[in-house]
């Protein structure tokens, strides 16, 4: 089955990305990739700038609406999400708690809808 | 339909019907979850898999008076639920799952039937249902729902749930169980520790809803208790050292093997300490406490060692005249610091008043309650306070606490025992 890994960010998270942590930071998520590829269960993926980069639109009555800043204004932020593709929820729990981020922040794991392929 | 099958039908149709409803009854009891699990296994939709299991029974009903029962109807209700799964696949093929898919699922499966050696996927479907992503209020409820085919009415009604809440709750966690792609594998030894919890509770509560009929008066509940102590050697084969589980089928078959002596010639409830050990099953004994002298061997203590070591003290009255009542006292202190239950603290009351004396255990029963109110609402408190009170000599208490206890027990046997021992005081 295929699952969606999304990483949710501390602000912490998101500043580490940028100061003097910044190498262990984007290399804990190279390591993350290549055991993902090397596994053969890596489908996609993509990782997100910071929250404040954001920007909101929504269409009410035909009109656009625009906000600046991320959809939802909590303490954990989307940072990004990998693409599995693994046997069941156990083994994407398993690969989640291997994501970079999952001690900090929280990982959530949610299954793809398949399209038929008939 | 011929003529002649026809005639027979109509000429016989109390007696077909009779032995087609009983012999559906007969599998669904021992057949029910085992067929719901191999159903389920592949597509993981244990909802369609009840509605063509459902269908299947229906079915079966109304065929097998105009025939024969099939000589292994197990497989003629699998065929048949089969075809149901496949119908309904092709009518509603759902965004997540092509019909492909499901058929594929369909073959592998039927293979494992025709197999010899078809494995149950009772146990797999049972740690689903136990999965951290199940909400784990719903864990119980769903495997008595899904393993043993309890209706959400009866289950709510256990678990003191309004029915169409319970109802949503089990329809929201089966969807989670086939949208989530939850596996119906035993998952590994690391893994199967923090849900076997769950499964130990639910085959627990299978057998108490078995136990509290005893005769198998009520047709829901006839076979239960045997199916669940099924079901606790089967985890016990799956989870070999883990000594809880071992704990669980000792405990099922120290309660077992006095089922015989439960109750007497003319149905009537037969307190524990008044039971005539020869009825109780000796074999059941001893090898309730070979399991339970294997689950100590792992020097991991826990509530279901603790209750079977109970049992066990209790069945030295087989061997010796007379139970081990400085282990229960000390075995039900144990249990009441392990679990913080108040029951496990009033049984320990009862212990200590078998020990000590009905005034030691009185004060022990009456400190209890001002501690824990929930006593005051518990029927086996009142009981065990009215029997005290009888044996000091205090006739008006005594009788005032089994009235007490009668309002709060629904089980006749019991209501007649009390009401017997109310009017001999």
């Amino acid at each position: 089955m295929k699952y969606a890994v999304i990483v949710y960010e501390t602000a912490d998270d998101f500043a580490a990305r940028e100061d003097e942590r910044s190498k262990t930071y984007w290399d804990g998520h190279g390591a993350y990739f290549g055991a993902l590829q090397a596994a053969g269960i890596f489908t996609g993926g993509a990782g997100l700038k910071a929250p404040h980069t954001a920007t909101t639109v929504r269409l009410r009555g035909g009109a656009r609406q625009v906000v600046d800043g991320p959809y939802a204004d909590i303490k954990e932020q989307l940072g990004g999400f990998y693409l599995i593709d693994v046997e069941n929820l156990d083994a994407a729990m398993a690969w989640a708690e291997k994501c970079p981020g999952a001690a900090t922040g929280a990982i959530e794991v949610r299954p793809l809808v398949e399209m038929n392929q008939s | 339909m011929p003529r002649r099958a026809l005639w027979a039908y109509r000429g016989a149709p109390r007696r077909y019907a009779l032995s087609a409803a009983a012999a559906a009854e007969r599998v669904a009891r021992e057949s029910y979850g085992r067929l719901l699990a191999q159903l389920a296994a592949r597509t993981r939709d244990v909802a369609a898999a009840e509605d063509a299991l459902a269908d299947a029974f229906a079915a079966a009903l109304s065929a097998w008076p105009r025939g024969q029962v099939p000589d292994n109807p197990e497989a003629w209700l699998f065929a048949a639920a089969k075809r149901k799964l496949i119908d309904a696949a092709r009518r509603k093929r759902t965004a997540t799952q092509s019909e492909h898919q499901i058929l594929l699922g369909i073959e592998e499966l039927e293979a494992e039937m025709t197999a010899h050696d078809a494995p149950d996927r009772r146990l797999g479907l049972m740690f689903a249902c136990a999965h951290p992503a199940i909400e784990d209020a719903v864990r119980t409820p769903l495997m008595l729902q899904v393993v043993l085919g309890f209706s959400a009415e009866r289950i709510a009604a256990a678990f003191l749930v309004e029915p169409a809440a319970m109802g949503q709750r089990l329809v929201r966690a089966k969807k989670k169980i086939r949208d989530a792609g939850i596996g119906f594998d035993v998952p590994e030894p690391a893994e199967w520790r923090a849900r076997l919890a769950a499964v130990l509770d639910a085959i627990y509560a299978a057998y108490g809803a078995g136990w509290s009929d005893p005769l198998g008066a009520d047709p829901e509940r006839r076979g239960l208790a045997e199916e669940a102590v099924w079901l606790a050697r089967v985890l016990v084969g799956q989870v070999r050292d883990e000594p809880e589980a071992l704990g669980l089928l000792a405990l099922l078959l120290h309660l077992e093997a006095r089922r015989p002596a439960r109750r007497d010639a003319d149905g009537r409830f037969v307190p524990l300490d008044e039971q005539d050990v020869g009825l109780w099953l000796r074999e059941m004994l001893l090898e309730a406490e070979t399991i339970l002298r294997a689950a100590s061997a792992a020097q991991r203590p826990g509530r279901f060692q603790l209750e079977a070591a109970i049992q066990s003290a209790h069945a030295t009255r087989a061997w010796r005249g007379e139970a081990d009542w400085d282990a229960i006292v000390l075995l039900y202190g144990a249990l009441s610091e392990l679990t913080g239950s108040p029951v496990a603290r009033l049984n320990a009351a009862a212990a200590i008043a078998r020990r000590d004396g009905p005034e030691a255990g009185l004060a022990a029963a009456e400190d209890l309650a001002a501690n824990f109110g929930v006593l005051l609402d518990y029927q086996p408190y009142w009981a065990l306070r009215a029997d005290l009170c009888a044996r000091l000599g205090r006739a008006e208490a005594a009788r005032a606490a089994y009235d007490e206890a009668i309002i709060r027990e629904s089980d006749a046997a019991v209501i007649a025992f009390l009401k017997v021992r109310r009017n001999s005081v």
